[in-house]
């Protein structure tokens, strides 16, 4: 009798611990195999298997990437990506990040530099825009992937000349709206999140100015920053915007242009192979143009998105890291991803590609912008940043230049040296 | 925890009583209660005695993950820091609010759905499963399907009331929350009053209604101060678990609108701002909170578990 029980209590504890331990074995049985598995951490990106498939295939044996899907909103993978690292997880080789969280991982000793022959292979023939986003102190700790800028899209029907300016632009709706023409309103991201930061950005980089000194460590807050808030009021007041321009986010600006509930539109590229899709009648009356600028001899300058990729400083494979990025990020991946996900290359030369002319007809604009674009302030604090900034800027109507100036060169310089509390 | 750890306060005898000197059996009776009371005493220790000091330690360090080389001893800093910051106390505020409104409509409910689960003679089983639905579904799920309910385009509540969406305005995002809350935890609190329920002799309600008693005055003069332990004590927990609102507002409105809580701010300044000085602050203050609630219940109110004091009150 006991010892049928002894048994029993034998088998269940090695179940117990076959239960435990078998995960732990299904990570590591690659490794015994002998070719070393890379493991990709990135946010979810369109037929990205296939560019990780032939990156493999390519690397014929020397080691293997597994990509590791992120969740889907930027919050939630970089809350991942950082418990991760702040545990110093061996598991996580190669970062896909969004071009902001570079600094801070960066200062955090968390990704490693590329030097030698790495860093020279990622400035060979990348944007210089795209490129400035993935250094700090003047270091590379990153590879750009791809990239993106705003452009204008405007109804050529109802606007013969593109506005160069933003006081050209609200002139310009002012009059459709006196003429009785509809729709007349400028359609763009203002709540209170990440979107109202990058308008932001433009208006101050456009206007010459500064949010934050150059080597992200004080808050600045010049006179082309006090111009930008300027134009973001009268944007907000002038009655061009629609009533839901402080609670939209991108996605709202796109389906009001295209339910024709605005003439002009500032927005990423990715709107029009959806409105090609979903209102093939408005898109055959729409162009494209640069972004405004503020003022009309000065091109203006945008906001950089994109991401980037970067080496994990606890990966057990660093070197083989760095070759696969090569591989991930290069010419031929970015042509592949361009098309098939509809994200634009930081590597100029592929521009040029046949494939391009077909899938991004705007590739014109959206390349001379980004000769001349605007990464967001480099600073390790960045996500403080940007939220208390979005928090001071919003709602844009109630904006007072002068005191909303001084107000967020205060909060900027807290939240560079993380100071204070986060809402 | 708490309650374990002030037990003894209240249940102890006169300290008079205690200097008396113990006979050599009940001594052994004594070790042998200790000796087998402290493997679970070493347990809890190692759980929550370390986490707790170890947070209070990091709450008194300047220390950002994101500046590694700045980490230094900064004393009761943080503390000012947090004390002094507007975005803290409408946190605060927000979940004083949660806490008193849910617990309160959770009370009046719970008791209503405690007396139908005592008093049902058919199909007791189903009734009482039934009840316990709301409180089986995880928390984040059924959050999930409160925003989508309230979510215009997609759900069936956000339409009765107009236009709008309720869960981008403070006033209405916040009425939400407390409502999935409540839905949420009063089968919780149910079955806590039914246990209370359970303890109210029947022939003391039935001498009630003999002396005239009418089924109100039953149920205030005699239910009620019988039950009084087990509604303290489900007060207590629903209390203590309320101050930690977080899943829903997380899922409902993600902080958004001045609706944070002041776990959810924790975690704001915690995990995705990497400031481990402030955010450990935050958790400390917290912990004092709770901590202070439970010693209000503990020693003004005289709650315990029922049927764990022998003063009769049982």
């Amino acid at each position: 009798m006991a010892d049928h029980y002894r048994h029993r209590a034998r088998a269940l504890a090695a179940g117990a611990a076959i239960a435990l331990l078998a995960p732990l074995a299904a990570c590591g049985s690659d490794e015994e195999s002998g070719t070393p598995v890379l493991n990709l951490y990135q946010f979810p990106v369109e037929n990205f298997q296939t560019v990780v498939d032939r990156c493999n295939q390519e690397a014929a044996g020397k080691y293997r990437i597994a990509y590791q899907v992120l969740p889907r909103q930027a919050d939630d993978q970089r809350v991942q990506m950082v418990r991760r690292l702040a545990a110093n997880d061996d598991s996580m080789d190669i970062l896909g990040m969004d071009v902001t969280w570079t600094q801070e991982f960066a200062s955090a000793n968390w990704i490693k530099e590329f030097t030698g022959e790495d860093k020279a292979e990622v400035e060979n023939g990348t944007l210089p825009g795209p490129l400035a986003s993935a250094e700090y102190e003047n270091k590379l700790y990153a590879a750009p992937n791809n990239t993106n800028v705003q452009l204008l899209w405007y109804r050529k029907d109802l606007v013969p000349t593109p506005p160069k300016t933003w006081d050209e632009m609200i002139q310009q709706s002012l009059e459709l709206k006196q003429q009785g023409k509809n729709p007349y309103q400028i359609v763009t991201m203002g709540a209170q999140y990440e979107g109202l930061v990058v308008l932001f950005n433009s208006l101050v980089a456009s206007a010459g100015g500064h949010v934050v000194s150059d080597d992200g460590k004080t808050a600045v807050m010049d006179a082309g920053a006090v111009k930008a808030l300027e134009v973001l009021k009268k944007l907000a007041t002038s009655g061009v915007t629609t009533p839901s321009f402080s609670n939209a986010v991108e996605d709202d600006v796109r389906l009001a242009y295209q339910t024709d509930g605005g003439a002009f539109q500032l927005n990423w590229p990715f709107v029009y192979p959806s409105m090609q899709k979903d209102a093939p009648d408005i898109a055959e009356k729409t162009a494209w143009a640069r972004y405004p600028g503020i003022d009309a001899n000065t091109p203006s300058v945008t906001t950089i998105g994109g991401s980037n990729m970067a080496v994990s400083s606890y990966s057990k494979h660093p070197d083989l890291a760095f070759q696969a990025i090569r591989c991930l990020r290069g010419p031929d991946s970015q042509e592949y991803l361009a098309v098939n996900a509809g994200q634009p290359p930081s590597i100029e030369a592929v521009y040029d590609r046949p494939d391009m002319a077909k899938a991004y007809p705007m590739k014109d604009a959206l390349l001379d912008e980004l000769k001349n674009a605007a990464p967001r302030p480099r600073t390790p604090a960045y996500q403080n940043l940007s939220t208390v900034v979005a928090a001071e800027l919003s709602p844009p109507s109630q904006i007072d230049p002068q005191r909303t100036a001084a107000s967020l060169k205060k909060s900027i310089q807290d939240a560079l040296e993380s100071k204070g509390v986060l809402p | 925890m708490t309650i374990q750890q002030e037990r003894p306060a209240v249940s102890d005898k006169p300290p008079a009583r205690k200097k008396a000197v113990l006979s050599e059996g009940k001594r052994q009776e004594r070790k042998l209660g200790l000796l087998l009371c402290a493997p679970a005493a070493l347990v809890m220790v190692a759980v929550t005695a370390y986490p707790i000091l170890y947070s209070f330690w990091l709450s008194l360090q300047r220390y950002d993950l994101k500046f590694p080389d700045q980490r230094e001893f900064v004393w009761f800093e943080n503390y000012a820091t947090v004390l002094t910051n507007s975005y803290w106390w409408t946190a605060f505020g927000v979940t004083m609010l949660i806490t008193v409104v849910s617990v309160v409509v959770e009370l009046v409910l719970g008791m209503g759905l405690a007396m139908i689960m005592h008093r049902t003679i058919v199909g007791r089983g189903l009734v009482r499963t039934s009840a316990l639905i709301p409180y089986g579904i995880v928390t984040v799920v059924a959050a999930f399907s409160w925003r989508y309910a309230w979510t215009p385009g997609t759900g069936y509540l956000a339409n009765i009331f107009g236009d709008g969406a309720p869960l981008t305005e403070r006033a209405s995002a916040l009425a939400i929350v407390i409502l999935a809350e409540i839905w949420k935890t009063t089968p919780f609190m149910a079955l806590l009053l039914m246990a209370g329920l359970a303890l109210v002799p029947e022939d003391l309600l039935k001498a009630a209604s003999m002396d005239g008693a009418s089924g109100w005055q039953r149920f205030t003069k005699v239910m009620l101060p019988v039950m009084k332990p087990a509604i303290l004590v489900a007060l207590l927990f629903r209390t203590l678990d309320a101050l930690r609102v977080f899943d829903n507002i997380y899922v409902l409105t993600a902080g958004a609108n001045e609706t944070s809580s002041v776990s959810m701010i924790a975690y704001n300044n915690l995990i995705k701002g990497l400031n481990l000085g402030i955010g450990s602050t935050m958790s400390v203050l917290i912990f004092l909170t709770v901590a202070i609630i439970a010693f209000i219940f503990v020693k003004a109110f005289g709650t315990a578990a029922p049927g764990s004091s022998d003063d009769g009150r049982r």
